[in-house]
C-alpha cells in the first residue's frame, strides 16, 4: 500500500461511521490505546467484547474499505474552509475536555470559542414571542458588546435572533449545528450561516453532509452547553427542549439563567420554572456581567427610550404600548384618538424606531 | 301548409330571436327537425308530438318538417317546445298562426300537454322587447318574471290548449268554447276533445291576469332594496369596517387576514349593505344572469340587492367561471355587480385562482366553445379572507405553535398575481380584545353607505368621459394626474418607501389607497394623514411577502 495512514485519518474515518457515537468511540480509545489499533480489531471480536451491537460491528467491518475514501476528505477540507479539530489538538476547546460525552472531533468553520473569554449561550424556542425575540436579540447585542462569546444552535426563533444581536454588534458568536457543518439548516438562515463563520465559527460534530435528524439536536445541546460558561434561557415553554439543556448544562456544572416573562404566558413558563427552581433571573445584561465579574464602565441597563423627543399626541399612543403586542383597534381604543390618526402617529413612532410591528397590524414598544 | 312563429334563444347572457317554420306536406310520414338544434332542441319532436296527441289533436300521417331559423345559430335549451308547438298546430291549421307575428313564445311541454317554466325568461323577454314584440306567451309559472319588463303584454300558458283558445280568440271578443268548436269543425281529420272542468280554471286564470298586465309605469313590480343584515351588527373590530369602508369607496379588492371566529366573514357578507344601491341598468344586468341560472326569487324574480357570493374553497375553475358544454355563468358572474367572497384563500386550488386574474382586469368572461363564444359579465369586487397560520391563532402563540417557515408557506400558497391586484390588506382583532370591550352603538349600514355613495360620485366626476370608473382602476398616467402629493409628503413617502423596502407596485398602490381616503375625507390633495392611513393598508403584505421588506427593517 503506497498510502500512509496517520493516527488522525483513523480518527477521522472512526468518525464517520454512522453507529458509532461519542461515547463508544471513547470506550473504544480507552480500551485499545489508539485509533489504529481499533481500525485492526474484527469487527466480530469488538461485538464479543460487548463493545459493539450487532449491526455496528457489520457496519465497522464494511467501512473498513472505505479507509482511503475518508482520508482523501479528511484531506480535502481545508480546500472547503472546513477544520477537523480532534481531541489531541491544542485547540480543542478547553471547556469541552471535562464533559461527559465529549466529541474527538469536531467539523468547525471559522474559529473555535476562544477559552480565555467568556461564553454565554443564549437558548429558547423556535416558535417564539416578539418579547422572547426581542429579549434575545437584546441581550445577544449588549453581551456582545461587554465581549462576550455568544453560543447558539442558529435554529428558528430566539436562537437566531441571539446570533442576529451579535452580529449586529459585530461580536464573535458560534453556532453549533444538529446537522453536517456543510449544511445549512434551517434554510432560511442561509444568510447567517454564510456570516458567522466570519465573526465567529459554525460548529459541529456530525460527519458532512449529515442531515438535521431529530436524534441530532439533545447531541448538539450538549455542546452548546458545554461550549458556554452561562446558559441564558430567554424564553421556552414547559417541558420543552430548552429545558433539558437548561438541565444538561447543570450537569455540566454550568450557571442556567431565565429570562422571566408573564405568568400568564405558556411561552415563558418553562422560564419562570427554571427560575423557582434556583436559576438566576435575567433582568438585564447586568445580571450576567455581574456573573462574570466584568466591570463595564457603562453599566449595561435595559435600554429605556428618551420620551421627550414626542409630542403630545405622540406620547399618548407611545404609553398605550409595552412589550407584548397590541392589535391596532385596542390601542384605537385606549388612547382615544381617532382611527386615521392613530395610524398616522404609529407609523411615524415607528420610522424613529419607537416601535415595531412583529406582525401584521400588531405593535411593540421597541427596545 | 306552412306556418312560422317567433321563439327565443339564448346565447351567454343575451337573447336570440328565432323564427320556428314548420310545414305540412304530401309524403312519407315523419317528423323532421332542422337549424343547428342541441340534443334538448331535437328532443323537443317527441315531446311536441306526443304533448298534442295528448292535449287531444291527432295528425293526419303527413310529413312535417320544421326549421328554426337563422339556421347557423346554435340553439339550446327546452324553451323551443311551445314555438315549435305552435308551429306544428299552424302548419295543420289548428291555430291561426297569422295573430302570432307580433308575439313570441316560450315554454316547455311535457307529455301531457302542460307547460312547464324555463330558465333565463328574462334576457328572453327584454329580447323580444328589442325586437319590437308586443306579446310574450309564457308558461304561468314564469309569468311574474316576465312581467319585470315593462311594454309587454305578457300572457300564462299552462296547456297547449290553452294556446290555441288564447291566439285564436285574440281577435274576437267572444268567448274561448267558439273558438275552439269552430277549429275543431275545420280541421275535420282531428278529434278536439276540450275538457270542460279545466276551462273554468282558465278563464278564471285569464281574468286574474288581465289585472296582473303590466302598466305604463316603469317597473311596478319592484320594491327597492332592504337588507336584513346591517354593520350595526358587527360589535368593534374598527380597524376592518374602515378598510371594508375605504375598499367599497374606490372599488379596491380586499384582502383580510385573522384567526378564525373573529368575524371575517359577518364583515363580508354585509358589503353589499354599504355599495350604492343599484341603477335600474344594473338591476336588469345582474337579473339576467340570476334569470339564466334559474335562481331567481319566485315571490319577486328579480334582484334589487347587490349579489354576495361565497364559492367554498373546495370549487373548480369551472365554477368560478361558468361551464358546461353550452356554457352557464360562474360564481364570477353570479357575482357581478356584487361581491366575491373567497374565504379561506390559501385554501383554494391554484388553478381555479388563476382564473381570476383576467376577468379582474377586464370585467367579463369569454368562453369559447365549438358552438360559440359565450361571454358573461365579471364586474364584482374581490374580497378574500385567510388565516394567519395552518392553525388560524397566529400571532397569539400561546395557542399557536406553527413556525416561521410553516406561516410564511401557508400565506405564500396565496398567488402571487392575485396578491397583485388586492390594494388593500388588513387584519382582525383578536377575540379576546372584541370581547373586553362592552357592547356599544355602532355605526350602521346607512350612514356608511352615505360616504361611499359621496366618494362614487367624485369618482364619477373625476373620471368622466374616460374608460375607468373608480380609483382603483387608475394606471400610472391617471396615478400621476391625479394622486399628486406635497413637496414634503414626497419626500416623507420616499424615505417609508426604503426603510420598509416596498416594490414599485406597492408603491402606486398606496398612491391608489390615498387618494380614496382623501376622497372619503373631501379633500383635494392627499394630506400627511391620507398617506400613513394607506401604507398602514399595506404593512401585512410587505411583512408575509415580502421577505427583502423584513430583512430592511431587521437590519437598521
Amino acid at each position: 500500500m503506497s498510502e500512509h495512514f496517520t493516527e488522525r485519518d483513523y480518527l477521522y474515518w472512526l468518525c464517520q461511521l454512522p453507529p458509532l457515537g461519542a461515547i463508544t468511540i471513547q470506550t473504544l480509545l480507552d480500551r485499545f490505546g489508539s485509533c489504529e489499533t481499533i481500525y485492526y480489531m474484527e469487527g466480530s471480536r469488538l461485538k464479543e467484547e460487548k463493545l459493539l451491537n450487532r449491526p455496528a460491528a457489520a457496519c465497522f467491518d464494511d467501512m473498513k474499505s472505505k479507509l482511503p475514501e475518508t482520508t482523501r476528505e479528511y484531506r480535502g477540507l481545508e480546500e472547503r474552509g472546513i477544520r477537523f479539530i480532534t481531541y489531541m489538538d491544542e485547540e480543542y476547546p478547553e471547556r469541552l475536555k471535562h464533559i461527559y460525552g465529549k466529541p474527538v472531533g469536531l467539523y468547525v468553520k471559522g474559529r473555535l470559542p476562544d477559552d480565555s473569554r467568556p461564553s454565554a449561550a443564549i437558548i429558547g424556542a423556535r416558535a417564539a414571542s416578539s418579547y422572547g425575540l426581542q429579549m434575545a436579540r437584546m441581550l445577544g447585542a449588549s453581551l456582545s458588546r461587554a465581549g462576550i462569546q455568544i453560543v447558539s444552535g442558529m435554529a428558528l426563533g430566539i436562537d437566531g435572533a441571539g446570533h442576529e444581536g451579535a452580529l449586529m454588534e459585530n461580536g464573535d458568536t458560534y453556532a453549533v449545528l444538529g446537522s453536517g457543518v456543510d449544511v445549512c439548516y434551517p434554510r432560511t438562515h442561509l444568510n447567517m450561516y454564510l456570516e458567522i463563520p466570519d465573526r465567529g465559527g459554525v460548529i459541529s460534530e456530525f460527519p458532512l453532509g449529515s442531515e438535521a435528524l431529530k436524534a441530532h439536536f439533545p447531541m448538539r445541546n450538549r455542546l452548546i452547553s458545554g461550549l458556554a460558561d452561562v446558559i441564558i434561557v430567554a424564553e421556552a415553554r414547559e417541558r420543552s427542549g430548552s429545558l433539558i439543556t437548561a438541565e444538561l448544562a447543570l450537569e455540566q456544572g454550568r450557571e442556567v439563567m431565565a429570562v422571566p416573562g408573564m405568568v400568564t404566558s405558556e411561552l415563558s413558563r418553562g422560564c419562570n420554572h427554571l427560575i423557582r427552581q434556583g436559576a438566576g433571573i435575567v433582568t438585564s445584561p447586568d445580571d450576567i456581567l455581574e456573573y462574570f465579574q466584568i466591570k463595564h464602565e457603562k453599566m449595561l441597563r435595559l435600554p429605556k427610550k428618551n420620551e421627550n423627543a414626542l409630542a403630545k399626541k405622540e406620547k399618548i399612543v407611545y404609553s398605550c404600548l409595552d412589550l407584548q403586542p397590541k392589535f391596532f383597534d385596542q390601542v384605537v381604543e385606549e388612547s382615544g384618538l381617532p382611527l386615521g390618526e392613530c395610524m398616522t402617529i404609529l407609523l411615524e413612532l415607528e420610522l424613529k424606531g419607537y416601535v415595531m410591528q412583529p406582525t401584521g397590524h400588531y405593535y411593540v414598544k421597541k427596545i | 301548409m306552412f306556418s312560422k312563429v317567433c321563439g327565443i334563444g339564448l346565447l351567454g347572457v343575451e337573447g336570440c330571436l328565432v323564427h320556428v317554420e314548420a310545414d305540412v306536406q304530401e309524403g312519407l310520414p315523419g317528423f323532421v327537425m332542422v337549424g343547428a338544434l342541441a340534443p334538448e332542441v331535437r328532443e323537443a319532436q317527441d315531446r311536441v308530438r306526443t304533448a298534442l296527441k295528448n292535449a287531444g289533436f291527432r295528425f293526419p300521417p303527413k310529413k312535417v318538417t320544421v326549421n328554426l331559423s337563422p339556421a347557423d345559430v346554435h340553439k339550446s335549451g327546452t324553451g323551443f317546445d311551445l314555438p315549435i308547438a305552435a308551429a306544428v298546430l299552424g302548419a295543420h291549421g289548428a291555430l291561426d298562426w297569422e295573430q302570432l307575428e307580433d308575439s313570441v313564445l316560450i315554454g316547455e311541454l311535457g307529455l301531457d300537454g302542460v307547460v312547464k317554466p324555463v330558465r333565463g325568461i328574462l334576457p328572453m323577454v327584454i329580447e323580444a322587447k328589442n325586437c319590437g314584440k308586443k306579446v310574450c306567451y309564457l308558461p304561468e309559472e314564469n309569468v311574474r318574471e316576465g312581467q319585470m319588463i315593462p311594454g309587454l303584454k305578457i300572457v300564462g300558458v299552462g296547456q297547449v290548449r290553452d294556446l290555441i283558445e288564447k291566439v285564436n280568440g285574440r281577435n274576437r271578443s267572444g268567448d274561448g268554447e267558439d273558438v275552439c268548436g269552430e277549429k275543431a269543425g275545420t280541421c275535420s281529420d282531428d278529434t278536439y276533445m276540450p275538457v270542460e272542468a279545466d276551462r273554468a280554471g282558465e278563464k278564471a286564470d285569464r281574468a286574474g291576469e288581465k289585472a296582473d298586465l303590466p302598466q305604463a309605469a316603469a317597473f311596478p313590480y319592484i320594491s327597492r332594496d332592504v337588507y336584513d343584515i346591517d354593520y350595526r351588527d358587527v360589535q368593534g373590530q374598527g380597524l376592518m369596517k374602515r378598510a371594508t369602508e375605504v375598499a367599497v369607496a374606490g372599488r379596491h379588492n380586499l384582502l383580510y387576514i385573522g384567526p378564525a371566529g373573529t368575524g371575517k366573514t359577518m364583515i363580508a357578507e354585509r358589503i353589499p349593505t354599504i355599495m350604492p344601491s343599484c341603477t335600474m341598468e344594473e338591476m336588469l344586468e345582474i337579473s339576467k344572469i340570476y334569470s339564466i341560472c334559474g335562481m331567481l326569487p319566485r315571490e319577486q324574480p328579480f334582484m334589487t340587492r347587490r349579489p354576495f357570493r361565497s364559492p367554498h374553497h373546495s370549487a373548480t375553475a369551472q365554477a368560478l367561471t361558468g361551464g358546461g358544454k353550452t356554457p352557464e355563468p360562474g360564481e364570477m358572474s353570479l357575482a357581478s355587480g356584487g361581491v366575491l367572497f373567497l374565504d379561506e384563500l390559501p385554501e383554494f386550488s391554484k388553478n381555479a385562482i388563476e382564473l381570476l386574474r383576467q376577468p379582474l382586469e377586464s370585467h367579463k368572461i369569454v368562453l369559447s366553445r365549438v358552438s360559440g363564444r359565450y361571454e358573461f359579465p365579471a364586474d364584482f369586487m374581490l374580497v378574500a379572507a385567510a388565516n394567519p397560520c395552518p392553525c388560524g391563532h397566529f400571532p397569539d402563540r400561546n395557542r399557536c405553535h406553527c413556525s416561521e417557515e410553516q406561516i410564511r408557506r401557508y400565506l405564500g400558497k396565496i398567488s402571487k398575481p392575485i396578491l397583485d391586484r388586492i390594494d388593500i390588506c388588513t387584519e382582525a382583532a383578536p377575540v379576546e380584545f372584541s370581547d373586553l370591550r362592552g357592547r356599544r352603538e355602532e355605526e350602521s349600514s346607512g350612514q356608511i353607505r352615505q360616504r361611499v355613495e359621496r366618494v362614487r360620485e367624485i369618482q364619477k366626476e373625476r373620471f368622466a368621459g374616460r374608460q375607468i370608473r373608480f380609483n382603483s382602476q387608475m394606471t400610472g398616467e391617471d396615478i400621476r394626474r391625479f394622486c399628486g402629493l406635497s413637496k414634503k409628503e414626497e419626500e416623507f413617502f420616499r424615505d417609508v418607501y426604503q426603510r420598509k423596502g416596498m416594490s414599485a407596485r406597492a408603491y402606486s398602490k398606496i398612491l391608489k389607497v390615498a387618494r380614496t381616503i382623501a376622497d372619503l375625507d373631501g379633500a383635494e390633495q392627499i394630506g400627511h394623514a391620507h398617506l400613513c392611513e394607506a401604507i398602514g393598508y399595506r404593512s401585512l403584505e410587505e411583512k408575509y411577502w415580502q421577505s427583502s421588506g423584513s430583512e430592511v427593517t431587521r437590519r437598521e
